[in-house]
């Protein structure tokens, strides 16, 4: 009773040969495979060790128009924003922001040199509090022209933005032209005024 | 009364370390009423990567962002959406990466196809030793 497939088991006068010509599929270069598998893994680790792949998520929603929103107003001192103030053919700042947040902090001055020399900002507070943000302002100095406020971050999805702060170029059609991630620092300043002056 | 007062203070520190001081998103870990349409939030929710924990589903990841997002799943399923339109309205905007379940493209067919290659070449494999070995197995 042979129910059961045989395994190919060398004949005597198989077994009897040396190994390389008892299987013909392997020849001599083959004894290399394993270290040519091990070569290459090896260097597949070592490049992801030296140089991890880049973290950071860019907004799929640049060269796009900036989805329709309406936030309520976050400090009395400051009008709401809406997806409006964004259409009247002068290209601005949409920045997201919000008091907890400590990078936002490091920003605040570069922020300010941009609304200085006449770029207008518009913040979005990111689940935040009025008084918070306000002390926020008090502390930091205040560059915005509007802010609104949103509890559960759906502008950030609207805009493809994964954290506070990012900053986003909007220019006077309502077109996202440039985001840019993280705080904003000395050296992005001209950049940034450069994109605007591009979105023009 | 010292641990007591350590307990306190552990207490008292708790809201100013977390990230920010506004309650979650109200179905960021409330479930919906309707069980069916829980089940389909949270079967869409395991397969969409969280923006901050960059290895978790949003299911899984506590970060706040995660929390707004499965609010975003839950209350648009709860109003009758899709839950593949809402798969593909966050993968308008943030692309491909932030969805755990593939796509056929002409980037990725390659992964699809290696497994039924593969199969196909061990098929061919076995066959051509199972034959080798039959006309021995005969003679004994």
């Amino acid at each position: 009773m042979n129910r059961w497939p045989r395994l190919p088991i060398p004949s005597p006068s198989e077994a009897a040969r040396p190994w390389h010509e008892a299987r013909p599929i392997m020849k001599h270069w083959a004894i290399w495979l394993p270290l040519a598998v091990f070569g290459v893994l090896f260097a597949l680790f070592a490049t992801g060790l030296i140089a991890p792949g880049d973290r950071t998520i860019v907004s799929q929603m640049i060269g796009k128009p900036l989805p329709a929103f309406d936030l309520p107003q976050a400090v009395p001192d400051r009008p709401a924003v809406t997806r409006a103030n964004f259409t009247d053919g002068k290209p601005k700042l949409l920045n997201v922001f919000a008091s907890w947040c400590v990078p936002c902090v490091a920003e605040a001055p570069y922020l300010q040199q941009l609304a200085d020399v006449g770029v207008e900002i518009n913040g979005v507070a990111i689940r935040d509090r009025g008084p918070d943000v306000q002390a926020f302002l008090a502390r930091n100095g205040n560059p915005y022209a509007r802010i609104g406020s949103d509890d559960v971050s759906k502008i950030q999805f609207d805009l493809g933005s994964s954290g506070v702060p990012e900053t986003f170029v909007i220019d006077g059609k309502g077109m996202i032209t440039y985001q840019h991630i993280g705080d904003i620092r000395a050296e992005h300043v001209p950049v940034i005024l450069e994109k605007l002056k591009e979105a023009q | 009364m010292r641990g007591f007062l350590l307990l306190l203070v552990a207490l008292l520190a708790q809201p100013v370390a977390a990230q920010d001081s506004l309650p979650p998103a109200p179905y960021a870990y409330k479930q919906l009423d309707d069980p069916a349409k829980e089940k389909s939030a949270q079967d869409l929710m395991m397969t969409l990567r969280c923006l901050t924990c960059q290895s978790q589903s949003i299911a899984d990841s506590d970060a706040a962002m995660a929390g707004d997002m499965r609010h975003q799943v839950r209350s648009r399923i709860e109003a009758g959406e899709d839950p593949e339109a809402i798969r593909s309205w966050l993968i308008e905007r943030y692309g491909d990466w932030v969805s755990y379940q593939p796509q056929v493209t002409a980037m990725t067919w390659p992964l699809f196809a290696a497994p039924v290659i593969l199969l196909l070449f061990a098929a061919f494999i076995v066959r051509k030793r199972f034959g080798r070995a039959k006309p021995t197995g005969e003679k004994s």
